[in-house]
């Protein structure tokens, strides 16, 4: 359809922009491994740090590779993404609150 | 060679099939000879079943909606039929292992194969209409998406005739759907027909949220989009959430039976009640999947009958939102019983009573557009009417079972049963038929008739009453759901009434076949005729075209000012637009979606009896149309200024011999 076909001039990024982000990248990567090699953290804190990292690095591969922002050209895909987000939380966190609830209620675990 | 398929999988032993079998290919045969005869093959294929248009889609996906019907209403009245029989030592004509499949079957043809079918047709044809589109975003993808839904309901309906249909339910709950209790191809046959029509409607989805999303006449803000537009947007939202967790809970039953993992099973770490959790998450948003758009319709035949703009329009598009975001956290109230501890149930029990709150809001705006308003008492608007009764009633029986503690004594009852169907049928189905009648002349030309289409109306509208109602007294006498006989004296009259009641429902459903029989034999008297393209008086963009519309809608794209655009120009006498017209840019038909389609029924009916060469031709065929399909660069064209100018001359004729015949 002549409608649907509407260009777009999105953003590609620029060759500083990449190398933040494999730098960042590179230091969230070492920093998990360095988290569990190193055994600095008693293993509850390690789990916890190893998922806040693991959170950072989606957020950095999304700003930086995936060009993923707060302009008008990407505000249906920033939107997408936090709905997106949005529902696996619920799914996902409501599940695990449901199953956790049982399973202490009925006694299975 | 053939798997688990052999000549014995074929149930010659049931007299009712073998008959129901002769019937379906009796029928059957005087269609293609029907076909054959007039020599319409050709037309069929080129104008209907290779169409990329989403009108003629819709027109299909609503046949196939009806033949569900029929199909899944037989089961219903069979059942009713048993009950009234099975009394005191009666065992009744059903035999269990048939019966469980019949009641199996009705869930799973009704909502999968009836009112999704139904509802992605009506937004196929209107949606693109309302916004000022000339086609959907994705119109392959559309075809594609009808096809997989037609071979879901093809599989289910051939498990009739080869083999068996599950017995667990329209929701195959673990562990009797576990290949330990159902050993069997029934719940192959409901995890393949369900998981292929499924991508059918996951990809309704994505196009029907681009297609609002991007296509929109230039002009037409999210607040001036018309409301069943807005209905259809948030019922593809839930889609897009939805599905895909249908898709793999299925996934992973389907995992524990062919490759026997321990998802759901008893033993070794299986979790059964995790497949409840996670089959509700996409069952609770699919209830409302099917009635916001139906809500949607309401909206539409309740402004345009009322002669007035729909009352509160903001709060109606606000409340339908906030139904989309709330449906998602209510599913644990089909389970209360499972053993959840009282956090989990308060929660999810609150959030369904919320629920209400905005469903509510738009019954009040429903009223309010009708007070004071010139109404019109047309058919559609007499399901209309009919639908705020029957729903509030359910609706309130809903907020009773909301509360865990209630819902303890009245879960699996029948009291359940009397209230999704009041739900069901009272809110999606009465919705689609009014809707049906509504656009109908859109999509045709003709009007469908009125005294026959009341008729069906009051036959359904009595019959649900006398069918369900005693279901809810059964329900508090404590009778279950899914029961083959019974010896409770005191059960026994309203099971007779309930019988009564689904007798006087089959009236309502010929009483339709019949308003369909005469509206096509009256097609050409001048009072049945759409000239105008804008029988009712309406008020949206779709009455602003010829009935039938062109296959790209819209000569010119309107230009939109605000809600109802249409209707504001109509009463201010303003003849639209002197805009140029330019050559239109639209889709060819194509056959691959038939084909995928076909490679597609391949797959899922060799997997279902374990023919694996057979199931690889199916993967390699689908994969190899899609490759095709993909490489064949000549899938548009452009409609000439000279066809358009035709067409905008016989419709201004057509108009103007209104006007005399006035």
């Amino acid at each position: 359809m002549a409608q649907a076909h509407t260009a777009h001039d999105s953003s590609h990024g620029s060759y500083s922009a990449y190398l933040i982000g494999f730098v960042l990248a590179v230091i969230l990567t070492v920093a998990s491994f360095a988290a569990v090699m190193a055994h600095v953290l008693p293993p509850s804190m390690t789990l916890a740090a190893l998922t806040f990292l693991a959170v950072v690095q989606i957020v950095v591969h999304l700003v930086f590779f995936l060009h993923l922002n707060t302009s008008s050209e990407q505000s249906w895909n920033l939107m997408c993404f936090i709905f997106a987000a949005a529902s696996v939380i619920v799914i996902i966190g409501g599940t695990i609150f449901i199953m956790h609830d049982t399973a202490i209620n009925m006694m299975s675990r | 060679m053939l798997g688990k398929l052999s000549f014995s999988a074929i149930p010659l032993d049931v007299p009712i099939l073998v008959g129901t079998f002769l019937g379906v290919a009796v029928i059957g045969l005087a269609v293609l000879g029907a076909v054959t005869y007039y020599g319409k093959w050709g037309y069929l294929w080129r104008d209907w079943l290779t169409t990329v248009d989403h009108k003629r889609l819709a027109v299909m996906y609503i046949i196939l909606a009806i033949v569900m019907l029929f199909r899944g209403f037989a089961d219903a009245i069979m059942m009713r039929t048993q009950l009234a029989l099975a009394y005191n030592g009666n065992p009744g004509y059903l035999p269990p292992h048939h019966y469980d499949q019949v009641f199996s079957a009705h869930g799973t043809i009704m909502i999968f194969f009836m009112a999704m079918a139904f509802m992605t047709g009506l937004m196929n044809l209107v949606v693109p209409l309302q916004i000022g589109a000339r086609d959907v975003a994705f119109p392959f993808l559309n075809s594609l998406s009808f096809y997989m839904t037609l071979v879901g309901a093809l599989l289910i309906n051939i498990s009739l005739f080869i083999g068996e249909f599950a017995q667990c339910g329209w929701l195959v709950y673990p562990p009797l759907s576990e290949m330990q209790f159902s050993p069997g191809v029934g719940v192959d046959y409901y995890i393949w027909a369900v998981q292929i029509s499924g991508v059918g409607t996951l990809l309704t989805g994505v196009n029907f949220f681009t297609t609002i999303v991007k296509m929109r006449a230039p002009g037409m803000g999210w607040m001036q989009m018309p409301v069943f537009t807005w209905t259809a947007f948030c019922t593809t939202v839930l889609i897009m959430v939805s599905f895909p967790v249908l898709t793999v809970t299925l996934a992973l039953l389907s995992l524990d039976r062919y490759l026997g993992m321990h998802f759901f099973t008893n033993d070794a770490g299986g979790n059964v009640m995790l497949y409840l959790s996670m089959i509700w998450t996409w069952g609770h948003p699919e209830v409302y999947i099917l009635v916001i758009p139906a809500f949607g319709v309401f909206s539409e035949v309740t402004a345009t009958f009322s002669q007035k703009p729909l009352f509160g329009y903001k709060t109606m598009v606000y409340a339908t939102c906030s139904i989309m975001v709330l449906s998602f956290v209510v599913w644990v109230h089909h389970f209360f019983t499972m053993g959840a501890g009282a956090n989990v149930n308060t929660f999810f029990g609150i959030m369904t009573m919320i629920i209400a709150v905005p469903t509510g809001v738009k019954i009040f705006n429903w009223l309010f557009t009708m007070y004071k308003g010139r109404v019109e008492f047309t058919a559609p608007m007499y399901w209309t009417l009919g639908f705020m009764i029957t729903f509030s009633i359910g609706g309130m029986t809903g907020v009773m079972m909301a509360m865990p503690a209630a819902d303890w004594i009245l879960h699996n009852s029948l009291f359940l049963i009397a209230h999704f169907h009041n739900v069901i049928i009272g809110g999606v189905y009465f919705g689609y038929i009014a809707g049906m009648g509504f656009w109908f002349p859109k999509a045709f030309g003709f009007k469908l008739n009125e005294a026959w289409g009341k008729r069906a109306f009051w036959c359904w509208f009595v019959g649900f009453y006398l069918a369900f109602v005693p279901l809810y007294i059964l329900g508090l006498e404590g009778m279950t759901r899914r029961m083959n006989h019974y010896d409770n004296p005191d059960w026994y009259p309203w099971m007779l009434v309930a019988e009564a009641g689904a007798i006087v429902i089959a009236c309502g459903i010929v009483c339709q076949l019949t308003q369909l029989y005469v509206s096509i034999r009256d097609r050409n008297l001048p009072e049945n005729l759409d000239l105008t393209g804008d029988p009712w008086n309406g008020r949206t963009l779709e009455w602003s075209i010829s009935s039938p519309p062109p296959a790209y809608n819209f000569a010119v794209i309107p230009d939109i000012h605000g809600l109802d655009t249409f209707h504001t120009e109509k009463q201010l006498g303003l003849k639209a637009h002197g805009k140029p017209l330019a050559p239109i840019h639209m889709p060819k038909n194509t056959s691959a979606g038939v084909f995928i389609g076909l490679f597609s029924f391949i797959l899922g009916f060799a997997s279902v009896w374990y023919i694996w060469w057979l199931a690889a031709i199916g993967l390699i065929g689908i994969v190899a149309t899609m490759i095709l399909r993909s490489a064949n660069r000549d899938v548009d064209y452009y409609v000439p200024v000279s066809e358009i100018e035709h067409n905008e001359e016989v419709y201004s004729r057509r108009i103007a011999a209104a006007q005399a015949a006035e």
